[in-house]
Formats: C-alpha cells, sequence, structure tokens
C-alpha cells in the first residue's frame, strides 16, 4: 500500500499513452505511465494497414478531412477533424525521424498505398504490420526519454486500475491493482489521461485482443465523464470467421476482390465507383447483405489476392499470408479467403475537446477510449494511428501545461481502504456455478446478433433486457482464484464490470438515435435523417441514472451531403 | 476433439515447488494451444496464470514451452503438436528467466539486454526537412528485425544464455542490427564496437540456430548476429578476440589443412595478452592431460606439417574468395 504522485499520470501505453508521455515530458512535466500489459503488448500493435496524411503535392489537407468527413457520415466535428488533418504530415515525418522504416518508392521518399473511403492514395505504412512498428518505435523512443533523464518518466508495467479517484469535481488520479504483488495503490496526479482503448470484448467474435475491455470509458462514465456517440462502433468487413482475427484493408488497398458464392465481385452494386474500396460501414453492410440474401459461403464471402502479384504479397502482406495460413488453414497467394464483418473499433467514447480535456477536470482522453469525434459514424482505415499520435501529443502537452498552474491534489485517506474492501468484497463472494467467462461469452454473443450491422427496436430492447440480466448475474459471480499474485481471475471480474458498462451505453445509444448513420444501420429507420439527427448523443452517468443530452455536430466547411461511393 | 494438457505449475504463494497439472478438456477442431490453455482458466481452473492478448501472432504475450520448445501459443494448434487425439501436451514456462507464476515468467533478463544495444535510431547531423532518402530496399533489408515482436521465445531457447548470462542473446542483438542496417543510423561503427567488444557480444553465438527454429516471426536472430560480425569487419572492427579466432582458425585450415589448436587460443585473445595467456595455462594442460587437445607434439608451436594435399584445400580458400568478390560486386 503505497501513494505515487506525478504532475501527469498516463493510463494506457499504447500509441495514444506513449505518445502524450513523450509529449508531457516535452514539456518538463514528471510522469508516471500505467499499464495492464507490458508497453509493446498493447493493442496499437493490431493496426495493420497504415496511416493517413496527406504529404503528396497533389494532395491537400482538405481532400483528407472531406473523406474523413465523409467517410463520418457527416457526424464528425469539423474542427477537429481539421486539426487531424492539418497535423498529419508534421505528425508523420516526425514518426518517420523517430526511427519508423515506412516503405519507400523508387526515389527512397516515402510511398502510399490506397485505402478504404480515400480519394488519393495517402496511406503510408510498413508492410502490413504498420502499428507494430509505430509502436515499437514508440517504446524505443521512451526508453531513450528514460535514458535523458531530462525529467522523471516511471512506467508502472502490469499495474491495473480498478477505479479514478474523484473528490466529486476534479479527477485526482487512480487506484491501482499491482498485479505482481497484488497490493493496492493511489497514484495522485495534477492530470489523468485515459489512453486505454476501446472496448471491442463487448463483442463475440471481435478482431479486439482479449485487452480491450472498455476500461477508461466505463471508469470515467463513474465519475461522471459524459460518453458520447457509443452506439457507433465499427465493423470491419475483412475479419476471419470464428476468432475474428483482422485482416487488414491493405489487401484490398492493394486490389483485392470480394466475391459472393457466384464467384461476382458484388461490391458493384453497392458502391460502383470505389467499389471494395467504399467506407467500411459500407463495404460490412453489402457483406452483411450478401451472405444474408443467400450469397455467402458458411456465413462467409470471400477475399481474392490470386491475381495479385506474389512479390507483393511477400513484400507488403506477409503478416495476413501467416495467419491465413495459421488460423484459417488458406494460402492467399493460392485460395480466397472467408472473411466477414466483424467488431473492430469504437468511434465513440469519452467526450473531449481537441486538446484531450474531458468536461471534468484534471481528466483527459486521448485515442480509442476518446471521443474528439473525428470519426463520426464511421472511421476510415488508417485514422485511427493518426487519431492516436495527434491526439496523444495534445493531450500530453495539454495536461503538463496545465499542471504547472496546480498543486498536487490530496486524495482522502479511506481512498485505498475503499478500494480494497471493494476487491475483498468481490474475493469473498459465495462460490457458486456462475463464470466470468459464460456471462462475456453470453453479452458477446448477444450484442453481436443485436448491435451489429443491422439494428431494429426489436433487437435493441431485446439486448436493453439481456444485459440487465448479464448485470444481475454479474453481481453475483464468484472470483475462484484468492491469490494475491497475477490473479487474472480479478482481473477479469473487474474487467466484465468495465465491459458491461460499454455495451449498456451502446445500446441505448442505439435506441436513442432513430436513424442510419454511418456503422449505425436501423432497419426501421433506414435513411439519414439530418433534420433531427445530425447531433452527437451524450450519456452521463449518476447513482439516479443515466442522463442524455445532445450537443449538434461542428460544422466549420463541408456542408452535409448525400453520400455515395 | 479431446485435448490433453500437462500444464508446468508454481505457486509462489505456496510453498514454493513446482508440480504438474493434467487438464483434459473437449476442444473444437483447429484449436490452438492458446485456445485450450484459455478453454483451462475460463472454465475448468481459474487459478491458472498465462500472459496472452491479440490471439494473433502480434502482440508477443504468449510465448512459452509447449512440448519442450518456447512457442507462441497462439500461433501453435493442438494438431501441429499431437497426431493422435488426447495424446498428451507439455506446457511448461519459458526458460532461462524467473518464473513468477505458472506460466508467467519474469521478462526483465530479456528488456535488460535489449536497453543494453541501445535500442533506438541515433541519427547524426541535422535532421531532414522532410523524411530520410532511403532506399526502399534498405528498409525492407531491416523490415525482417522490425518483425520482432519481443516474444522472447528465442531467449528461452537461447543454450549460450543458459551458460552464459552475460550473452546479449539473439533477440536483441537482432534489434541491434535493425540499426546498424538502417542507413539512416549515425553511430553504425560504434554500435558494432560495442557489440564486438563487450562481454557476450556478437562473437560468443555459437550459431546453434536454435532462435532461428524457435522464432515465431521468422525474424531469423542468429542469421542477423551473422550479419553483424560481417559488418563489424568490414567496418575494421577487428581487434577483439572473436575477429581474431575466427582469423586463426581460417589461417590454420589454409595453412595447414587442419586446426592448429595451440595457436588458436593465444592468436584469439592476442600473443601479447601475457596475463590472460597465463591465466589459461592449467586450463591447456588440463585438456592436454585429458587428451581434449590433440597428441603433445602438437602443443610444440610450428610442430605442424600440412596434410596431404593441403592445395585442394587452398584451392577451396581462393575459390571461395574470388566468389565472395564477385558477390560484393
Amino acid at each position: 500500500m503505497a501513494t505515487f504522485q506525478h504532475d501527469v499520470l498516463i493510463i494506457g501505453a499504447g500509441l495514444a499513452g506513449m505518445r502524450a508521455a513523450l509529449a508531457a515530458q516535452g514539456e518538463g512535466a514528471d510522469i508516471g505511465v500505467i499499464s495492464k500489459v507490458h508497453p509493446v503488448r498493447s493493442h496499437s500493435n493490431a493496426a495493420q494497414g497504415g496511416i493517413n496524411a496527406a504529404l503528396e503535392a497533389t494532395d491537400s489537407w482538405e481532400e483528407h478531412a472531406f473523406d474523413t468527413i465523409k467517410g463520418s457520415d457527416y457526424l464528425a466535428d469539423q474542427d477537429s477533424v481539421e486539426v487531424l488533418c492539418k497535423e498529419a504530415g508534421a505528425e508523420l515525418i516526425a514518426l518517420e525521424n523517430m526511427g519508423v522504416i515506412f516503405n519507400r518508392d523508387d526515389q527512397g521518399k516515402l510511398g502510399t498505398r490506397r485505402f478504404g473511403g480515400a480519394k488519393k492514395a495517402r496511406t503510408y505504412f510498413v508492410g502490413d504490420i504498420t502499428g507494430q512498428a509505430i509502436l515499437h518505435v514508440m517504446y524505443e523512443q521512451m526508453t531513450k526519454a528514460q535514458e535523458s533523464g531530462e525529467s522523471q518518466m516511471k512506467v508502472y508495467e502490469e499495474w491495473f486500475v480498478t477505479s479514478l479517484i474523484s473528490d466529486g469535481e476534479r479527477c485526482l488520479g487512480a487506484t491501482v491493482l499491482d498485479m505482481r504483488t497484488g497490493e493496492i495503490h493511489t497514484v495522485l496526479a495534477k492530470g489523468t489521461i485515459l489512453a486505454t482503448g476501446g472496448f471491442g470484448r463487448v463483442y463475440e467474435p471481435s478482431t479486439n485482443a482479449l485487452i480491450c475491455t472498455g476500461d477508461g470509458m466505463s471508469m470515467a462514465w463513474r465519475i461522471g465523464a459524459p460518453l458520447m456517440d457509443m452506439e457507433m462502433v465499427q465493423h470491419h468487413p475483412t475479419t476471419l470467421k470464428g476468432s475474428g482475427v483482422l485482416i487488414t484493408e491493405g489487401a484490398r488497398g492493394e486490389g483485392a476482390y470480394l466475391l459472393n458464392s457466384d464467384g461476382d465481385r458484388f461490391m458493384k452494386t453497392y458502391a460502383p465507383n470505389a467499389m471494395e474500396l467504399a467506407s467500411r460501414d459500407v463495404v460490412s453492410r453489402a457483406e452483411q447483405t450478401e451472405i444474408n440474401e443467400g450469397r455467402g459461403i458458411d456465413g462467409c464471402v470471400l477475399l481474392d489476392m490470386r491475381h495479385l502479384d506474389e512479390k507483393l504479397i511477400h513484400e507488403r502482406l506477409w503478416q495476413i499470408r501467416e495467419l491465413g495460413i495459421d488460423l484459417a488453414g488458406v494460402d492467399v497467394i493460392k485460395e480466397p479467403i472467408p472473411i466477414q464483418p466483424g467488431c473492430h473499433y469504437a468511434m465513440g467514447g469519452i467526450k473531449t475537446n481537441i486538446l484531450g480535456e474531458t468536461p471534468v477536470p484534471g481528466l483527459y482522453a486521448a485515442g480509442e477510449v476518446a471521443c474528439v469525434s473525428v470519426h463520426g459514424g464511421n472511421r476510415l482505415g488508417a485514422n485511427s494511428l493518426l487519431d492516436t499520435v495527434i491526439f496523444g501529443r495534445r493531450a500530453g502537452v495539454a495536461a503538463a501545461e496545465a499542471g504547472r498552474e496546480i498543486d498536487m491534489p490530496i486524495a482522502p485517506d479511506s481512498t485505498i481502504e475503499g478500494e480494497q474492501q471493494k476487491l475483498q468484497a468481490l474475493l469473498d463472494r459465495p462460490a457458486n456455478d456462475e463464470k466470468i467467462a459464460r456471462i462475456r461469452w453470453d453479452l458477446g454473443i448477444s450484442m453481436d446478433k443485436n448491435v451489429a450491422v443491422f439494428r431494429s427496436a426489436e433487437g435493441l430492447d431485446e439486448q436493453q433486457e439481456e444485459i440487465k440480466k448479464l448485470k444481475a448475474r454479474y453481481e453475483t459471480v464468484p472470483i475462484e482464484d484468492k491469490g494475491k499474485v497475477f490473479n487474472t481471475d480479478l482481473i477479469f471480474g473487474l474487467e466484465l464490470g468495465y465491459l458491461l458498462d460499454c455495451a449498456e451505453a451502446i445500446v441505448l445509444g442505439a435506441i436513442t438515435r432513430t436513424e442510419s448513420r454511418g456503422a449505425q444501420y436501423r432497419v426501421d429507420f433506414p435513411e439519414r435523417n439530418d433534420a433531427e439527427w445530425l447531433k452527437h448523443i451524450l450519456l452521463t452517468y449518476s447513482p439516479e441514472g443515466i442522463r442524455l443530452d445532445y450537443q449538434p455536430v461542428t460544422i466549420t466547411q463541408w456542408e452535409p451531403k448525400e453520400r455515395t461511393y | 476433439m479431446k485435448v490433453n494438457l500437462n500444464v508446468k505449475r508454481f505457486d509462489p504463494e505456496s510453498d514454493g515447488s513446482t508440480r504438474f497439472q493434467q487438464y483434459d478438456i473437449d476442444m473444437p477442431e483447429n484449436s490452438t494451444v492458446l485456445d485450450a490453455l484459455i478453454h483451462v482458466r475460463e472454465y475448468v481452473d481459474a487459478t491458472l496464470a498465462l500472459r496472452c492478448s491479440c490471439r494473433s501472432a502480434i502482440c508477443g504475450s504468449c510465448a512459452m514451452r509447449v512440448d519442450h520448445r518456447a512457442r507462441l501459443a497462439c500461433k501453435t494448434k493442438v494438431t501441429d503438436i499431437v497426431s493422435d487425439e488426447g495424446q498428451e501436451i507439455t506446457i511448461e514456462p519459458m526458460g532461462n528467466m524467473p518464473v513468477i507464476k505458472d506460466l508467467i515468467t519474469d521478462m526483465e533478463v530479456h528488456w535488460s539486454k535489449v536497453r543494453q544495444v541501445v535500442p533506438y535510431l541515433r541519427p547524426t547531423g541535422p535532421p531532414p526537412e522532410r523524411e530520410y532518402i532511403v532506399s526502399n530496399e534498405a528498409m525492407l533489408d531491416v523490415a525482417g528485425a522490425v518483425n520482432c515482436i519481443q516474444c522472447g521465445a528465442c531467449v528461452s531457447d537461447c543454450p549460450v544464455l543458459e551458460i552464459d548470462k552475460s550473452f546479449i542473446a539473439p533477440a536483441a542483438l537482432a534489434k541491434a542490427y535493425r540499426f546498424t542496417g538502417d542507413p539512416r543510423d549515425g553511430t553504425k561503427k560504434e554500435r558494432l564496437e560495442m557489440l564486438s567488444n563487450v562481454e557476450g557480444g556478437i562473437w560468443d553465438c555459437t550459431r546453434c540456430n536454435m532462435c532461428v527454429e524457435v522464432c515465431p516471426k521468422d525474424v531469423r536472430p542468429m542469421d542477423r548476429i551473422m550479419q553483424l560480425r560481417e559488418q563489424a569487419v568490414a567496418a575494421g572492427v577487428k581487434t577483439n578476440t572473436g575477429v581474431r579466432h575466427g582469423t586463426s582458425f581460417a589461417n590454420s585450415v589454409r595453412r595447414l589443412g587442419r586446426l592448429d589448436e595451440m595457436r588458436l587460443f593465444p592468436e584469439s585473445v592476442g600473443m601479447f595478452a601475457v596475463p590472460r595467456l597465463l591465466k589459461e595455462l592449467p586450463g591447456a594442460f588440463r585438456m592436454l592431460w585429458s587428451k581434449r587437445l590433440m597428441m603433445w607434439t602438437h602443443a610444440i608451436p610450428f610442430a605442424h606439417k600440412p596434410i596431404p594435399g593441403i592445395k585442394h584445400v587452398r584451392r577451396i580458400y581462393d575459390q571461395a574468395r574470388s566468389e565472395k568478390k564477385e558477390h560484393s560486386k
């Protein structure tokens, strides 16, 4: 039991978290970084295809912004998108200068590939391991920063955050469980940045890693930070059957086809111009329609790369070829691979402004956990890595700057005790036959059935009831492992609590939004309805109940238009 | 499909002993070892501790010994290990590192070695206005090493590390190549000097190929170490035991057609490194005594005669040299 203090506390050490840490160090702040896994195990690894920036002379940030806003189905806040796209070029060059080995063209300059929903080729990449390549370089920079000794930067690996500390107004830091010792500590900070990623494990199957359990969203929600656009859950068009493992959009960017059971490139019906490179919501819906109308194969359609140059696959898509062989038994050079839409990304999250500030003073958020609203109703491929580094950096700077004006907070003595009692109560629950994993599984399968690509009032109401039941089951589920060292059972129990909060918010958002926009497709309201719904849905938790608020979409220069690809 | 896991357990909160525990479970066809372990943890025994996250060989969390060899559990199908249903699969934590609990090891051994190789790009000169201009070939050449996910499988199974804790070990050396092979790094020679001269550096690899065999990402660490050696020699970093040993070895065979063991050691540590030579003298006598060195007559320096047909051996050398020249053009 100990108390630690830092100017800036960063929770999560993926790309957004590490970028925030480096930026805050640049401002001279004393930094603590907490992660429930070693930083290079973070889910930023899984981003395969690339990172967007309008760097070419023939491109412009305005075109990138327009593609992003159109992709978002006009739900993105355009001031945020402007920041994202204007700052992209400099950030990309900074990553290259740090050491990322981006693919080059014949002149040795940065080379691009095409990606979905983009009119120009502006996706920069390292084969199909772009996220991994950038994440590891960011960790290298963390090592360098720690060695430089410019300011204190402490990384707490395999520490699990159990709650954010709040005095009712400000966020004062967090209570944490050191997974290796089982001890509970408090970490106090002038500013706390959440960079904990998404909630993909709410669904089954999902492309997301097992650690993506919505921790940050749930914890922020519990201290009164509003969640925004939670209904906007992206289903990626190309995921492996069963496991839901991701096959990069880069495959289609390099020219792969989507085929139905008749061998037709069915995208010609849905997006005659962009074809396979329409935005993800459009492609996923097209695939699901084909499958639902009987032109699928065992719940899948086919991704065909046989016509691509073998050398290109070896140089640019080596990882997915290996995944196909290992996990699906298919060599994409020789055979088309069966794929289906699968849960992939949360466009919604904790509401922030362009500095990463949430409405709760002292609390910041960046990356997938946040909703600064650059992705709106649908994120374009290769915009997520960009989001993490741009808004991670901004949150790091903002928190460090604000910290100069504030005194170190003091938490009430009862903080640790209260948290210990909470965890002890979990451990002391009487044994029964219920399993954490079974509740998680039932949650995932029901969310996939009712709140995936197509949604209806009927299914959503059913899901709301289901979540109530799951929450009731969660109240009595026992923690079977009573040990202190690496009690992963206890961790999963806490994570399941986070997931259920996120699911509740997703469903409530989806019920509320009675229109179809981006990833939210209501079969009972199949049209986009700008007159009533060109606005964000905000959900704020309080012990009395969930409050619903709305906020208009910020429009700067791109008036909403009909969206076709 | 019946799956029978025999898992090595260790609970630091009990008496500190290890034991094996058997789990017989039913799994769908095509399950991975990780799927099976997760099933155990979720439905059979919640106390079983392991690290895992991405399920697709990207995050590097789930390296462990499966059937006595380090592998990523998520990349290993049950049927890769056993051909008959229900045949036992042994699961143990990685080697060469302390075990924290069950299959969870303390990887600080690995990370401290990564820090030792100065694991970040060190460009010299003013930064460019935009990106560095480098060829795609150069980037693809280091991409093989960048593909490393730091899972620790090669560290686990490296036999050199097992007996020499100072060995920087395969993963960190592959990481070092990622920088010496990167034209943007301005400290290539400095890196190569450090890697050549430091205790446990590039010349301590015994080329057993184990790291290449266990690597789940085809990083081929040993090949990177050999590339580092070539880079070091090409950069003129030669005044170290490793290079002298190689040179002495090659010269001896060229001269005699066989190894002149009495010269190999002094030539490796340096003919004038008298204190070091004296220190090793008792060892040399012991080896002579136990006939680990060749016949005692060979102990007399310069007493060797070339083997019959030495000219053929020398022709091989000349051929190899001219081919290498041709290749480097």
